[in-house]
């Protein structure tokens, strides 16, 4: 009983939905008022690290050509990666401040994995757009989480690394199976539902 | 100079501070909620509750203006208020 596609974008969505507003807390209220309980340190790369752990079975049972399941194998493997650098970063495993080289590298590998899997245009039908978009978004804000590693205590880059993932949250609600986009539609991605 | 009154000045601008930054987080857990209410009210088919026959068990389940209002009252009520005690400690123990 596996669900449609759109239903699996829904549900990374909200997971995104829940990071976005630890980062944003963790950037209004610091980082160090954010770790003073050990639990909430570990919450948003724990999540992430999750959502990269869940990218496996997507990229297992939604794999309709090879560029997909290349596309969600690297989606998994930065997600992962990233947030297992900061996990390492928030236990004191990891000393350097280097480690959060990670997460940038992860939002442009992402990025461009969104940008090079989707073959059809921009306006070919809603999810093409959303792939394009989430794909530019992705590689644009990479910057933030970059200037983190130069400066870890800048605002800007930690609401900028926050506010990118609620943009990512929004776009993947917005994503339908076959849907129309500002009114086009291609007659070759099939007949539009919901 | 009177150090006492550059004290008196610096106390009430962090108090200030500090207060913006705890109605800040109060509001996040509520804003989520209250986009994921609008977006049921403006497309209310979104949420196949309303109208459930014949719906199949993904689209029962998977619902995304109400898993909008979870997030954000798991957000409210589970993350919130520790965050704010600890935000108010932080804050007496600076002062």
């Amino acid at each position: 009983m596996q669900p449609p596609s759109e239903h699996v974008h829904w549900l990374f969505a909200t997971g995104f939905l829940l990071l976005a507003l630890c980062l944003l807390a963790e950037a209004v209220v610091g980082t160090d008022v954010w770790r003073l309980r050990k639990w909430r340190a570990y919450l948003w790369p724990g999540l992430a690290f999750a959502l990269g752990v869940l990218m496996w079975p997507v990229m297992t049972f939604y794999t309709n050509s090879a560029i997909h399941m290349i596309a969600h194998g690297a989606w998994a493997q930065v997600l992962m990666g990233g947030s297992a650098m900061e996990l390492g970063l928030v236990s004191g495993k990891l000393r350097s401040g280097w480690w959060r080289l990670g997460m940038p590298a992860g939002f442009l590998v992402s990025g461009v994995a969104f940008l090079v899997h989707e073959q059809n245009a921009w306006l070919f039908q809603r999810s093409a757009f959303l792939h394009h978009l989430l794909g530019w978004t992705l590689v644009v804000a990479s910057i933030f989480p970059l200037v983190r590693v130069f400066r870890p205590r800048s605002q800007l880059a930690a609401t900028g690394f926050a506010l990118t993932f609620v943009v990512v949250a929004v776009t993947l609600y917005c994503d339908r199976d076959v849907a129309q986009i500002f009114g086009h539609i291609s007659p070759l991605a099939g007949a539009p539902h919901r | 100079m009177n150090a006492e009154l550059v004290t008196e000045l610096e106390a009430p601008l962090q108090q200030t501070t500090t207060s913006t930054r705890a109605r800040i987080v109060s509001a996040l857990g509520p804003i989520a909620a209250l986009g994921g209410v609008i977006w049921a009210v403006v497309q209310p088919y979104r949420v196949t509750l309303l109208h459930p026959m014949g719906q199949g068990f993904w689209w029962l389940f998977v619902e995304p203006p109400l898993l909008v209002v979870a997030v954000g009252l798991f957000f409210y009520f589970v993350i919130t208020p520790g965050l704010l005690r600890d935000l108010a400690e932080d804050h007496a123990t600076a002062e």
